[in-house]
């Protein structure tokens, strides 16, 4: 008798076992958001470091476009243009293309060859920056030097490499939305006499149009973030673009090529931290659309 | 059984370990020495290290690029042994020279380069001044082609730069233009833009680009040593005032005559044993006492 008693009253193997993991979950928890505090806190004060310790004023820092770290110029201006001239470009040239494969993957091809087609995309969102830029330098850079003279460097070689990076990784989630709309609108709208094309422009299409935005979001806040292949074909020049095939700088490429030659606790320096905070700022921003955009979703 | 085997097998892994145990405590203990910096002096650190883990195979030395400012800053920091650089700590904003040791490991020639189709082999010191400063801006007026001039310089603080303005500048600014961080990436573009005019180390020259004469002077090891040929800069290997004396063998295996002669030469490198002036921190030259 005693014995049930104690059984039951006590708690079993496996609500410790309960316990456990919630501490063990909890504790990754704690431990992530805690990387991401350090994060943000580390970078606010490396960042504002320009504005507090060597007297630059912000508004100067992101209005001038004088971006000379040797003369003590610090005009962020033409990198922050250039960062968004190039993603926006990006996005754009990619969504339309985008859109048209996942469609075709989706809905018109047969089975077999989107068995083909979705591995190979997913295979190359897994090819890394690097391959992505030295493709742009041999390849992309010569031909735009062909086509319009010049150097073939600037925000267009940076685009086109831009959007071979993100094509497929914008490719793969729009797919992933539109077989998320369920099979019934399909056959509801067959059921009506909708041709395929209706179907697809009217029904398919627009319930799964948040998550096509989304894609687009990610992909561009993907663009916005990248260095390595920017700064392969962009030119780093820090002066206001003139011209899509004019060598200009984007935030990222100022930074990694300057890092490494500055010194830790310089105005030179404060000054690259500056640019990343811009960075970080920018990319939860994108972050914050990516919620915003995928909360209203209905599919 | 089952039990049995685990048994043994647990017990035979015990015993694996306590003997490496004290394999490794009977040991002598590793030196470490780690260097972080110049990434153009890396290979070439890279190589040495292979060599000296015969010399002395209980030191264990890490190599990292990173640039020279990091270099300069991490040893100045007290993080790293040794913080390799291009460019004397003199020339670099926000680095104390009083608590660094500078150690000369090698010599390195700076060459400009122009793509092969220009045509154009040999310039001036003046004509390279009116390249950089924007005066010039197209091959016709240096007696080439009808091109406009694409100047290509290299990150702003680098010590390839650093060296090249001192020379060729001389406290002019340079004009605005395409800045890149890398030899390697300097070369393709040099390569493959018609008109396109740079300068690299000479470590990383290769038939895809045109080497320039200055003032019909080639950039031979031997016109270095004498500051015939200008443009060139020391590797150095700074350490703080007190290194340890793993880092202080290194840097004197990497300083001895037998490393300069074999692994510097092999990198393109100029022997430091052989130069008949030496340069100081402001870019003044003279024959070596």
């Amino acid at each position: 008798m005693d014995d049930l008693q104690k059984q039951l009253t006590q708690p079993s193997p496996e609500s410790h076992q309960e316990w456990t993991g919630k501490i063990i979950s909890s504790l990754a928890i704690i431990l992530i958001g805690s990387l991401v505090l350090a994060i943000l806190v580390f970078l606010t004060i490396k960042g504002i470091a320009l504005f507090t310790d060597n007297g630059i004023s912000i508004w100067r820092f992101l209005s001038q476009t004088d971006w000379q770290p040797s003369h003590q110029h610090y005009g962020a201006l033409p990198m922050i243009v250039t960062s968004f001239s190039v993603t926006i470009l990006a996005g754009v040239v990619a969504l339309p293309l985008t859109l048209v494969v996942a469609v075709a993957i989706t809905e018109i091809l047969p089975k077999k060859m989107t068995g083909l087609f979705q591995p190979l995309i997913e295979l190359l969102v897994g090819v890394p920056s690097v391959v992505y830029g030295y493709l742009g330098l041999t390849i992309i850079v010569p031909e735009l030097q062909r086509l319009f003279g010049g150097t073939g460097f600037g925000i267009l070689a940076a685009t086109g490499v831009l959007f071979l990076m993100i094509l497929p990784t914008m490719t793969s989630m729009t797919v992933d939305s539109l077989n998320a709309v369920p099979k019934q609108y399909r056959q509801a709208s067959a059921g009506l006499g909708a041709t395929r094309w209706q179907t697809i422009s009217r029904v398919i299409v627009p319930s799964a149009r948040d998550g096509i935005l989304t894609a687009a979001v990610f992909g561009m806040a993907r663009a916005f973030g990248e260095a390595l292949a920017v700064q392969m074909v962009i030119g780093n020049t820090a002066v206001m673009p003139k011209g899509l095939i004019e060598s200009s700088a984007t935030l990222t490429s100022v930074l990694t090529t300057g890092i490494g030659n500055s010194v830790m606790g310089t105005a030179d320096n404060n000054a690259l931290w500056s640019l990343a905070l811009i960075l970080l700022i920018m990319s939860l921003i994108f972050n914050l659309l990516i919620h915003l955009v995928s909360k209203k979703g209905v599919a | 059984m089952k039990r049995i085997i685990t048994v043994v097998i647990t017990a035979a892994i015990i015993v694996g370990l306590g003997i490496g145990w004290i394999a490794a405590k009977k040991q002598p203990p590793l030196s470490k020495v780690t260097v972080v910096g110049s990434s153009a002096l890396q290979p070439l650190t890279e190589a040495v290290t292979k060599e000296y883990r015969t010399v002395s195979p209980q030191t264990s030395i890490t190599v990292q690029g990173g640039g020279s400012g990091t270099g300069l800053s991490q040893v100045q920091a007290g993080a790293v042994s040794i913080g390799s650089s291009d460019i004397f700590a003199e020339q670099k904003d926000g680095i104390d020279v009083q608590k660094l040791q500078d150690h000369i490991v090698a010599v390195s020639g700076i060459v400009p380069i122009v793509n092969r189709d220009l045509g154009i082999k040999n310039l001036s010191l003046t004509q390279l001044r009116q390249i950089y400063t924007g005066k010039v801006t197209n091959w016709q007026q240096l007696g080439g082609p009808n091109l406009p001039i694409t100047v290509i310089n290299r990150a702003a603080g680098s010590g390839t730069r650093v060296a090249f303005e001192q020379v060729i500048l001389k406290g002019q600014q340079a004009v605005n233009a395409q800045e890149q961080d890398s030899n390697g990436t300097v070369k393709e573009i040099v390569a493959r833009t018609p008109g396109a005019i740079s300068y690299i180390s000479a470590a990383y020259l290769s038939p895809q680009v045109q080497p320039l004469k200055i003032a019909g002077v080639a950039a031979t090891a031997k016109n270095i040593t004498t500051n015939r040929w200008p443009l060139w800069s020391y590797e150095h290997m700074y350490t703080q005032q007190k290194p340890t004396k793993a880092t202080r063998e290194f840097i004197n295996y990497m300083q001895s005559k037998h490393v300069q002669q074999t692994v510097v030469k092999q990198a393109h490198y100029v022997n430091i044993h052989d130069m008949q002036v030496q340069k100081d921190a402001t870019g003044k030259v003279q024959g070596k006492e």
